[in-house]
C-alpha cells in the first residue's frame, strides 16, 4: 500500500470510529467491537515477532493477563491513596511491565533454537498464572472486582470511551507494525526469519534485533491487556489467562498472512467478527472449536494466509493474460 | 524448623511414585521431540484422550483402565502415523516446521481439548477400579496403590521402549534417524518411514499414560496444559534424545513437586515444572545427559 493511501486509511478509520461513538445507540456493538480490536492489537503484536522474525510466542495470554493484573494491583494501590488516574497511566504501566517481560524472556532464550523460545513462553504463562492464583492482594484464585469510573467528557458511557481507547491503540499498533516492515530494522528481522545464520554472517546484529522485536511485542500486548479489567469489571486467573486469547493471537495472523503488516489486521477483523457472530447466534464452545479448525486448515492448506492466496491468484491471472 | 521424619519420608516416596508416572507422559515426547525433532505440543492432549477412553470403557463396560490403555495402543499408533503423514507432507518436506508446524500442533491440541469439552463438559471424570482406594503401609511410609500401580506400569513400559530402541533393527534405525538422516538413507533405510513408525510409537505411549493418569486422580480436558510443562521440562532437563535422562529428570521433577506440595501447598505445584524448564533453558540448555547442540 502506498504511503498516502495508508495514512488515508488510518484517518478514515479514526473518523469512522468518532462517528460511531457519536451516533451509536446499541451498547452491544461497542462491547463486540472492543473484543475485536483487542484481538487485533494482540494479533499485530504477535506478528511482529512471529511473522516478521519467525519466533513463535505461545504465551500471548500470559502477557495480556500480566497487564490486566498490573492494572488491578495499581488500581487497588492508588485507590488506597485516594487517587483515580487516567487510563493512560494503566496502559503505560502494562506496556512497561510486559515490555520488560518480553525483553527478559528473549534474553534468556533467544540465543537458543526458536522452539525453546516457544516452549519458554508457554511456561511463562503458567508460571504467571500460578503467581496470580496465589497472590491474595489481587484476589488470588477467587478473582477481583474493579469499579468502573465515570465516563470522561465527550463520552456518554464508559464502554464508548473504552472502545475509543482501543481504536486509538489499534491504529497505533498498525502504524508501528507497518513502520517496522518498511524500515531497515524490519529488513533485518526478515533476514533473521529467512536464514538466521546467513544474516549473522552478513553482519546483521540478530540478537539485538530479536530482543527489540520481543520487547515491542510485549509492549503492544501489555497495552491491549491493561484496559481489560475496566471492560469486564471482574478478573480471575482462569479468564485472564484463557487459552482462547493465545490461540486467537496465533490464528489471526496465520489466517491473514504473517509476512505482511496487514495480514493480522485482515485476519483479526474477519475471524474476530465471525467469532462474535457465532458466539451470539450458535454457541461459544463451537466458536472456540472453529478457531482451532480454521487455524489448522490454514497452516496446512494456505501457509501464507489469505493475503498469500490473493497474491497467488493475481499472479496466475496475470500470467494467463 | 524441625521436619517430621514421617512427613519427609512420605514426601520422598510419593515424589518417586509421582515422578515414575510422569515418565510415562514424557516418554512419547522424549521420542518425538528428543529423537525426531518434532515439537509435539499436543502430546499431553493425546494423553488426556487416553484417559477419556479409559473412563468411557471403564464406566460403561467395566474395563480395567490399565487393560484399556494397553489394548488401545494400536489405535493410538495408527493415529500417530496419520498425524505424522500430515505433518510431513505439509511442513517437514517444505521446511516450514518452525512456524507453521508449531502452530499446527498448537491448533491440534486446542481442537482435542475443545472436542472433549463439547462431548463431556468440564466436569472431572474418574474411573472405577478395585485397587484405587487401597493402601499399603511399610513402617512410616504409605504406598497408595493408585500411585504404585501407575509407577510400576510406567517403569515396565519405559524399560520396554528402552530395549526396543537399543536392541531391535527398527529401534536402532529410529536412533539413527535422529543422529544422521543422510547416513541412514545411504544405508538403504527410508528415514520418513522410520520417523513415521517412531511417531506412531510415541503417540501409542500416550494411550497407556492416559490410563495411568486417570487412575491417579480425576481428569478434565484442560489439565493437559499442566502436563505440557511437565513433559517438556523432563525432556529438556534430561537432555534431548536421552531416555535415561528423561527418567532421571522425571524423578527429580516428581520429588520437587511432592516437596512443594507438602511444604508450600498444592496451588504452587504447576509452577514447579515450568520453573525447572526456564532454569534449564537459561543455565544448561543441553540438559543433564544431552548431547551438545
Amino acid at each position: 500500500m502506498r504511503s498516502g493511501g495508508f495514512w488515508g486509511f488510518i484517518i478514515g478509520a479514526l473518523l469512522v470510529g468518532i462517528a460511531f461513538v457519536a451516533l451509536g445507540k446499541n451498547e452491544y456493538y461497542y462491547f463486540a467491537a472492543y473484543v475485536i480490536l483487542q484481538s487485533l492489537i494482540m494479533a499485530v503484536a504477535w506478528n511482529i515477532l512471529g511473522g516478521f522474525t519467525g519466533y513463535v510466542n505461545f504465551g500471548a495470554a500470559g502477557f495480556f493477563a500480566v497487564a490486566a493484573y498490573t492494572t488491578i494491583a495499581l488500581n487497588k494501590y492508588l485507590q488506597g491513596l485516594g487517587l483515580q488516574p487516567p487510563m493512560l497511566v494503566y496502559i503505560a504501566a502494562g506496556a512497561v511491565v510486559c515490555g520488560l517481560i518480553g525483553l527478559g524472556t528473549g534474553y534468556l532464550t533467544l540465543r537458543l533454537r526458536g522452539v525453546y523460545f516457544a516452549i519458554a513462553t508457554l511456561a511463562l504463562a503458567v508460571v504467571f498464572q500460578t503467581l496470580a492464583n496465589n497472590w491474595d492482594y489481587v484476589g488470588g484464585a477467587k478473582g477481583s472486582y474493579i469499579l468502573t469510573p465515570a465516563p470522561p467528557p465527550f463520552f456518554s458511557s464508559y464502554i464508548k470511551y473504552l472502545f475509543f481507547v482501543m481504536l486509538l491503540m489499534s491504529l497505533f499498533a498498525i502504524i508501528v507494525s507497518r513502520y517496522i516492515v518498511h524500515s531497515k530494522f524490519g529488513r533485518g528481522l526478515a533476514a533473521v526469519r529467512d536464514d538466521e545464520v546467513a544474516a549473522e554472517c552478513m553482519g546483521v546484529p540478530t540478537l539485538r534485533l530479536k530482543l527489540i522485536s520481543t520487547t515491542v511485542m510485549g509492549v503492544l500486548m501489555g497495552m491491549a491487556g491493561a484496559p481489560y479489567p475496566f471492560y469486564v469489571t471482574y478478573v480471575d486467573p482462569q479468564s485472564a489467562f484463557s487459552l482462547g486469547i493465545a490461540v486467537n493471537a496465533i490464528a489471526m495472523p496465520m489466517i491473514g498472512g504473517t509476512a505482511y503488516w496487514y495480514g493480522p489486521v485482515i485476519g483479526a477483523i474477519l475471524l474476530g467478527t465471525a467469532q462474535e457472530v457465532i458466539s451470539v447466534t450458535i454457541s461459544s464452545e463451537l466458536n472456540v472449536f472453529l478457531v482451532g479448525v480454521v487455524l489448522v486448515s490454514f497452516v496446512i492448506l494456505a501457509p501464507s494466509g489469505l493475503v498469500g492466496l490473493v497474491n497467488d491468484l493475481r499472479a496466475r491471472v496475470k500470467s494467463r493474460a | 524448623m524441625i521436619i517430621d521424619p514421617g512427613l519427609f519420608l512420605n514426601a520422598v516416596v510419593s515424589g518417586l511414585l509421582l515422578g515414575g508416572f510422569y515418565i510415562a507422559v514424557a516418554l512419547g515426547l522424549s521420542i518425538a521431540f528428543g529423537q525426531l525433532d518434532i515439537v509435539n505440543i499436543a502430546h499431553p492432549a493425546f494423553v488426556i484422550v487416553g484417559s477419556y477412553f479409559a473412563y468411557y470403557l471403564g464406566a460403561h463396560y467395566g474395563f480395567d483402565p490399565v487393560l484399556t490403555g494397553i489394548l488401545l495402543t494400536p489405535v493410538f499408533f495408527v493415529a500417530g502415523i496419520l498425524v505424522y503423514r500430515v505433518y510431513y507432507v505439509s511442513f517437514e518436506r517444505t521446511g516450514q516446521e518452525s512456524l507453521s508446524g508449531l502452530a499446527f500442533f498448537f491448533g491440534l491440541m486446542f481442537i482435542i481439548e475443545v472436542t472433549l469439552i463439547m462431548i463431556y463438559g468440564v466436569d472431572y471424570r474418574l474411573v472405577p477400579a478395585p485397587y484405587i482406594g487401597m493402601n499399603w503401609k511399610l513402617g512410616l511410609v504409605d504406598f497408595p496403590l493408585r500411585m504404585a500401580i501407575p509407577f510400576v506400569v510406567s517403569m515396565v513400559m519405559t524399560i520396554g521402549i528402552y530395549f526396543y530402541l537399543s536392541k531391535t533393527f527398527i529401534g536402532r534405525a529410529i536412533l539413527a534417524v535422529s543422529q544422521d538422516r543422510q547416513a541412514l538413507q545411504l544405508m538403504g533405510a527410508d528415514p520418513v518411514r522410520i520417523k513415521q513408525i517412531a511417531f506412531g510409537l510415541a503417540i501409542a505411549t500416550a494411550s497407556v499414560a492416559g490410563a495411568l493418569l486417570i487412575i491417579i486422580g480425576p481428569v478434565e480436558p484442560s489439565i493437559n496444559r499442566e502436563y505440557i510443562g511437565r513433559a517438556f521440562a523432563m525432556v529438556v532437563l534430561g537432555g534431548m534424545g536421552s531416555i535415561t535422562g528423561t527418567v532421571i529428570a522425571g524423578f527429580i521433577l516428581g520429588i520437587a513437586e511432592s516437596f512443594v506440595q507438602t511444604f508450600a501447598g498444592p496451588s504452587w505445584a504447576p509452577a514447579v515444572s515450568f520453573s525447572i524448564l526456564l532454569l534449564t533453558l537459561a543455565v544448561r540448555p543441553s540438559g543433564i545427559l544431552g548431547r551438545q547442540s
